[in-house]
This record gives structure tokens, sequence and C-alpha cells, in this order.
């Protein structure tokens, strides 16, 4: 036990302190920048947590920790779309429009799953709420600062707001449950209608009261004010991007009509496993979606699936990611983005850009991460072997050129904190013949079919 | 005449284009192709002959016979089919949905239900499997201790005799003494009860299985009665039939090597094996070949390294172990070399990954006669690509089945054709 508190103090020591910013120059390796091409035999220099300058032969500043990359690719850290890690609550699930609730109130820094996503160079990842219900809470993109105490320093300031949206038959179930809307598809129209008419509503009293109260000698009240309503109407404005877990075609059709009538137009979609069947709405639109490799077949709903699906969107032009939602893909995101070049030969560039720049765009952050390019962040994560390659291993990671995992180095127990309770003899044993599920059903179990998981002995 | 031809011929044509397309059998030349035998190393630019569903020759100097349809395989590469040790192809179609799932029969103790018998041969998983190269695969039931007979079967075929690809073995759920997931909130105390007393169910039904195999004896299987667990897990205690015994927590793996030796029981498969690397050795002693994944999966224990899982698989061969390899998986068998690139490049090494996937699983489940590796009077169960199977850049290009040439479509590929170039697009004119 006085070994493992050293070795917290230890931890919190090297790891250092909140939003920490470090400089390092990455030597020789072979730079792929995403947006600008593969650079041969280049440097990487980040100053202060940005990149400052990549260029050959880079001399390292006095003092600067100079990595090696002699034979290896340095790639942008991984951007996940979608996941839960780093999260103790995932599903509010007590209404069916809760956008009051944010999983920022929620976060885990503990969580080892957040080391071994940069064990997979993955740096950034959208912590969601879940899809128990129609609007859910909104989300928080964080980066992977793992060795932090405090929760908030994981957040990535400056992201931009995002919130969860859910269509199909985790919402419909859930209202079966509790005997209200939605039970349907017809009723996930209408409880979204309803609460972007009653946001607008709110929205337009406000300002008319904003308005009113500027002239002299007004008199009158405020409009009571709502979390949940402000909220939407915070949509309605644009300054919220959707996030809307959908499998089917129609659903997803139907989510960007009722935003054209809405005026809304910052719309991402996530697993959108029937995305290629509305691509051209999808592009014409300019709603993004987020997808799996090749996840099909664990519910109805994505059944009339395809692996292809990423490539078909991509090449009708809808900004693709290809994400996680677990804990166990996010750790391999880059092997994810080659089954791209299995479904539908795409280009190493386009196949890395679903992992980094596209994510970017579909969190509002392209502007700060998913490329190598001066000014960025210095998020970056270093492979041995091609990271499209299935022998590819990523070797360290930085978050703002602070060395967050580096292989060689790492102890193999890197847990932050070590719970008395745990019975360390109790390993958890992973095991079905299919995905159990979407982690975004966490906390709602009960919800499911409970046969899937073996419970029925 | 010529007309009424003419037209019946169109008919016939249409109607056949509408379905899906047909194996063909027939003798296939595979020449100017890299071969890897697994067997026998590599055989650059050779000729393979397919023949009445056997691989009737092979080797740089093959005469290609009269009459052969000859696929040219310049630049290509042809591997055996790859066999994942263990998913639920045909018994699991859609997993929420318990009408499409027949995975789990109820009872503890029930050897006598065979996969088999349910495995759907028009599922939708099995040309998906197949097009990646991955021919055969175990199916197993899951369940309670004794779910049923797992079976060998081939990614082709109309009825599940036609698919079945000459291996049944009896599932054991050795008695676990870990969390079955992020779901399982059992506490320490009920999960040693419940695995305490699912060992006692064991033992006893093993009692029972050795009284009843000395009474069949003594009376030449006539003085007793009908007791079709006992009958399921007689040829077990006879050594006549595989226990194929699932333990993944490294206490339970023990605990299952004792109960194995302590019976005697001659042919067994160790499953599973998640924390096999923590006791490798152990295994190796006990002389147990083990069949173990998923590969790319999340360490059982929050303290252990992040790759672990990853490289079960390397640490259990260079122990001395046997090693096959299974994706658990349904739908998604297709990623089986992926878990052998994994296997591959955490420590297993390629040869031994392309081994972990097709002849070591062929010997495990003895079959080895048949399946496993490119040699002359095997089955032609093999697959044509144009790179290192185990990498994602790499297309499948041919498949054969017992001989049958497999088409490259399932219904991925046809949405896939269909909605590319999607018609209409946005505007219907």
């Amino acid at each position: 036990m006085k070994k493992i508190i050293f070795l917290i103090c230890l931890l919190g020591a090297l790891r250092g302190q909140a939003q920490e910013r470090g400089t390092v120059l990455i030597k020789g390796g072979t730079v792929l920048t995403v947006t600008k091409g593969t650079l041969e035999n280049t440097d990487v220099l980040i100053k202060d947590g940005k990149i400052s300058q990549i260029a050959k032969g880079i001399a390292a500043p006095a003092g600067v920790r100079v990595i090696d990359a002699t034979g290896l690719f340095v790639m942008p850290g991984i951007i996940d779309a979608h996941s839960h890690i780093a999260l103790d609550a995932i599903n509010e699930g007590t209404n069916a429009i809760t956008p009051e609730v944010h999983v920022a109130d929620a976060i885990n820094p503990f969580e080892v799953d957040i080391y071994r996503a940069l064990a997979g160079g993955c740096t950034i990842s959208h912590a969601m709420h879940g899809s128990a219900n129609s609007i859910g809470g909104q989300c928080q993109t964080i980066k992977h600062r793992y060795g932090v105490f405090d929760g908030e320093q994981l957040i990535m300031q400056g992201a931009a707001r995002t919130i969860k949206f859910a269509l199909g038959e985790n919402p419909t179930g859930h209202g079966r449950r509790d005997g209200v809307q939605p039970q349907t598809r017809m009723g996930v129209e209408f409880v979204i209608r309803q609460a972007f008419s009653e946001g607008k509503e709110y929205m337009e009293a406000w300002d008319k009261y904003n308005k009113a109260k500027l002239a002299k000698g007004f008199r009158g009240a405020p409009p009571a004010y709502s979390l949940r309503l402000e909220t939407l109407a915070d949509i309605l404005k644009g300054n919220i991007i959707i996030h809307c877990h959908s499998y089917r075609a129609d659903e997803i059709n139907m989510l960007m009509n009722v935003c054209r009538d809405f005026g809304i137009k910052r719309l991402v979609f996530q697993h959108t496993n029937e995305g290629f069947k509305v691509a051209p709405e999808l592009a014409k639109f300019g709603a993004m979606a987020s997808v799996f490799a090749d996840w099909w077949a664990y519910k109805l709903e994505v059944y009339y699936s395809t692996a292809y699906n990423a490539a078909i969107l991509a090449k009708n032009g809808v900004v693709t990611s290809i994400n996680s939602d677990s804990p166990d893909l996010i750790r391999h995101l880059y092997h994810e983005a080659g089954k791209t070049q299995k479904y539908g030969n795409l280009s190493d560039d386009e196949a890395l850009a679903m992992i980094t720049i596209n994510a970017a765009k579909q969190l509002g952050i392209e502007n700060r991460v998913g490329s190598l390019e001066v000014g960025k962040d210095g998020d970056v994560a270093i492979f041995k072997g091609h990271p499209l390659s299935v022998y590819g291993i990523p070797h360290v990671t930085l978050v703002d050129g602070i060395v967050r995992f580096e292989r060689d180095k790492d102890p193999a127990d890197m847990r932050l904190m070590v719970d008395p309770k745990e019975t360390i003899d109790i390993p958890t044993i992973h095991k079905a013949t299919t995905h159990n599920h979407e982690n975004c059903m966490q906390n709602m179990e009960w919800l499911l079919n409970v046969k899937m998981f073996g419970l029925n002995r | 005449m010529k007309k009424i031809l003419y037209v019946l011929t169109v008919l016939l044509t249409t109607t056949v284009a509408a379905q899906s397309p047909k194996a063909k059998s027939g003798v296939f030349a595979l020449t100017n192709a890299t071969l890897e035998t697994v067997a026998n190393g590599t055989i650059a630019n050779g000729t393979l002959i397919i023949n009445k569903g056997k691989i009737e020759a092979l080797g740089t100097n093959v005469a290609v016979p009269a009459g052969a349809q000859v696929i040219d395989c310049k630049g290509l590469r042809v591997y055996p089919g790859m066999i994942d040790g263990g998913t639920g192809i045909g018994l699991l179609e859609i997993g929420q949905i318990p009408q499409a799932t027949d995975q789990r029969e109820t009872g503890d103790i029930i050897p006598q239900m065979k996969a088999l018998t349910a495995i759907n041969p028009n599922s939708v998983v099995i040309p998906v499997t197949r097009v990646s190269g991955v021919t055969t695969v175990i199916t197993r039931p899951e369940g309670g201790l004794l779910p049923g007979q797992a079976a060998l079967v081939n990614m082709h075929g109309y009825t599940p005799d036609q698919m079945f690809a000459g291996f049944e073995g009896v599932v054991l759920n050795f008695p676990n003494t870990g969390k079955r997931g992020f779901f399982d909130r059992r506490t320490e105390d009920e999960i040693k009860r419940d695995s305490e007393k699912a060992l006692k169910q064991l033992n006893d039904v093993w009692e029972k299985t050795i009284q009843y195999h000395k009474l069949d004896s003594a009376s030449q299987g006539k003085g007793v009665s009908y007791y079709p667990e006992l009958q399921a897990l007689l040829p077990v205690a006879r050594g006549e039939k595989t226990l194929m015994i699932e333990a993944n927590a490294a206490k339970d793996i023990q605990a299952a090597l004792k109960w194995v030796a302590e019976r005697k029981i001659k042919k067994v498969i160790l499953t599973g094996a998640a924390e096999g690397w923590r006791v490798a050795s152990e295994i190796a002693k006990a002389n147990l070949p083990v069949v173990t994944g998923p590969v790319i999966a999340i360490p059982t224990r929050d303290y252990d390294r992040y790759d672990q899982a990853y490289a079960n698989a390397g640490a259990l061969r260079k122990a001395g172990v046997k090693v096959a390899l299974r994706t658990l998986q349904t739908e998604n068998a297709r990623n089986l070399p992926y878990h052998a690139g994994y296997a591959a490049a955490f420590g297993l090494g390629k040869e031994e990954a392309l081994k972990a996937v097709t002849l070591a699983p062929a010997e495990i489940f003895g079959v080895a006669k048949t399946l496993g590796s490119l040699e002359v009077g095997k089955h032609a169960t093999l697959f044509v690509c144009d790179g290192d199977p185990f990498e994602t850049k790499t297309q499948v290009k041919h498949v054969f089945i017992e001989g049958w040439q497999i088409p490259m479509t399932s219904r991925q590929t046809e949405l896939y054709d269909e909605f590319l170039n999607r018609e209409p697009g946005v505007s219907k004119n």
C-alpha cells in the first residue's frame, strides 16, 4: 500500500499540473501531416504545447528533449468523435428531453481507459452522453491528459459545445419502458419538433424581454428561466453542434428535415450505419457522419449495414470519421481506419483523415488539432510501422507537447488510483460472440435483452 | 423454334441474373501464383490444380489439365482457408432479437444440444465471412456449464451436413471465478458461491458419466436407459470425443488443468485462456492445445499492461503451447486475419500467426488430413489475395471451399454496388 501511495505521488509529480504544455523536438520521422502530404525525414518542433516548426534539420533548443523518430511515423494525435471513457455517468434518461444535463459534471480522470486510448495514439475523445433518450445531455470534448487528478483538467478548453440526440430503437425502447412518448420513430420526430418549438418560444420570449427592457421606464418581469429551454435555444442559434445517434436512413433523413425547418445547420450523425443510403442528401445538407468501421448485426436497425459505409459517404462528399464508442476500439482507431482501404480502397490520407481532421471538423476543433500544421496543438502519435498497417504500433503519444504514453518506458500498471475495496484477483472476462450492444446504452443494461449477457444461467 | 429458344434463353438468363450468384465446381488451375503452403514453405511462381474438390497437384512444374479453368494469379498469393476457432455463425443472426438467436438453450447441463442442427446455412453472415478468406469456423453454443456441442463448419453449403467440416466437441464452461463484463454486478461472495455450486454440479455429472460408462460397457449398451446428457458425455469419458473447456481467469485455467489431469480425460482443448500468459508453462506442461481469442481485446484487469490481450497468443506459443486463434465473434469473424495480425505484431510473429489460423486449428480439431495447408490430397479450401492477408489494404480475390469457387459477393458488397453512385441521387428527375 505504501508503494502504491508512493507511486501515486510520483506520478503526480511526474505528470505535473493542469494544462501543462511541453516543449519537445521530434526528429527525423516520416511525418504524416494528413492535410499537407507526407514529409520524409522531417522534424516537428513543439514549443509550449503548440507546433512551432515542421522542417528538416531543426536544431534542438537548449535543454529540450529530443525524441528520435528515425524510421518511425509521426502523425497527428488520433481523435475519437464518439466515446464514453472517462465518464462516471452516461445516461440521464429520466425524460425524453434532457439537454440541461452535461457530462462535464461526471468526468472521471482516473479511468485507465484514458491511458489505454493514449497507447493507441488517441489524444482526444468526444465524451458523449448516452442514447437512451431523444435529446440527451451535452457532451464534452476531452484531451487525454492522463495523470491529472482533477476531471476539469481533461476538458479541452475552447472546444465547440456539442449535444447528444438519439433516434430509433434506443429512445423508443426507453419510451416503452416508461409508457411515454416516444415509442415509435413517429414519436421521436414529434418529441424533437416539440422540444425545438418550445425552445423557439422561449428564445423569442427572452429576445422580446431583452429588447423591451432597454426602453426607458420598462416595467415587467423576465420569462421564467429554464436551463432545458435555454440549451434548446442555443441549438437553434447555432451555438451547439448536434451529434445524433442514428442508424436507419429514414430517421437520418427525418432529422435533416426537422433541422432544416428550424434553421439548424450544425448536424453530425453518429453511428449512421445506413448513412450510405442517403449519402447524397447528407452531402447536400452539409451534415457530417461518424461511423463504425464494420460493426453491424447486433440489433435489427444495423442488420442492413455495410462496411463500405465510410467509403460511400466519403466518395459522396460527406465529411466522415471512424469512431470507437468503445474502450477497446478507441485503442486501435488507426486499424479501424485501415479497414476503409479494404472496404472502398481509400487512400492513406483519406483513411487517416477519418480519425484526425474529419473528426476534428465534427467537433468544431479543426483549427486547433487534427493535422500536423504549424500553430496547431502539439498532439502527436509516433508509430513504429505505418499506422494503417496491422503491424503498426504506437510508441509515444504526446498531448500539448507532454509525453503521456511511452511504450518502452511506462510500467505495466498505470492506474492512478487503487480502490482499496477492489479484489484484485477477480478479472473481468469479456466474453460474447457478438458486440454486446453499443456502449452508449451503459447504465441502461436492464433495458436490453438480458439473455445476451448470459445472466440467465 | 429459334425464336422460342432465344426467348427461353433470355428468360433463363434474366432469372439467373436476378438471384444471388452460385458457387461453381470444376477443374481449376491457379497459375503463376505464390503458394503459401504453410506446411512446406512458400512456392514462388507455382501452379495449383483443383479437381473433384481437392488439391490435385501443386508446384512449379505442374501441367494444366485440358479443360481446366485457368485463373492467372500473377502477383497474387494463395493461402489455405482461415479457420476461426470460435464463433456464433449460423446460430446468431441479430444479437438483440431473441427470435434471431439460437445460441443459448435453457439448462445448465445439456451437452446433447448440437450447434450443427441449428446452423442456418443461409445466414447473411456466411457470405460476409467467406469473402474475407475465413472459410471454416467453429460455431459454439453458449450458456451454462455444459451448453452443448460446437461444430466445425465450412462457409458454404445448403444444409448443415454439407457445411460440416468433420469435428464436433462438447463445450464445458469451466466454473468461472471472474466477472463476465461491466454488467456483472455480482459481489465477490456471490461469484464464489456460483462457481463452487457449478463445480459441484460438474463433478456430480462427471461421476454419473463414469458410472454410466461402466454400466454401458458391462452390458454392451443394453443395460442402460435413455439418458441424453450422459449419452452425450459418454464418448468424452471414453476418449473418443473432444471436450472443449472454456476457462479464462488464471485460477480457473489452473483448476481446469487439475480437473482434467485428475480424471485423465484424453481429448481436451482449452479455449479462451485470456489469462493464459499468467500460467503458460503450466498449460504447456499439461500438453493441452489452446484456442485463444479475441486477440483484439482489452486486458482482463485494470493493472495489466495495455497490450496484454494482444500479447497473450505469443506468450503461450513461446511457452510451447500449441495455439489456434478465434475471434469469438459472429458478424465480424471476417476480422480473424486482423486478430492474427495483432497477435503477430505483439509477439507471435507472422509465420506462427498464419499457422494459428490455418494448420494449428486443423490439427487441434483433428481435421488436418483435409484442411489447414496447401498439400496434395487436401480439400481445396483456400483463398487468393493480393498481399499479406493480415493487412487491411489487402484484397481477397478468389475463395474456394472444397473445390467450389465461391462468388465474391455478400450483402455488404451488393449494398456498396447499389449505393456508391445511387440512382436517383438527390433529385428524382
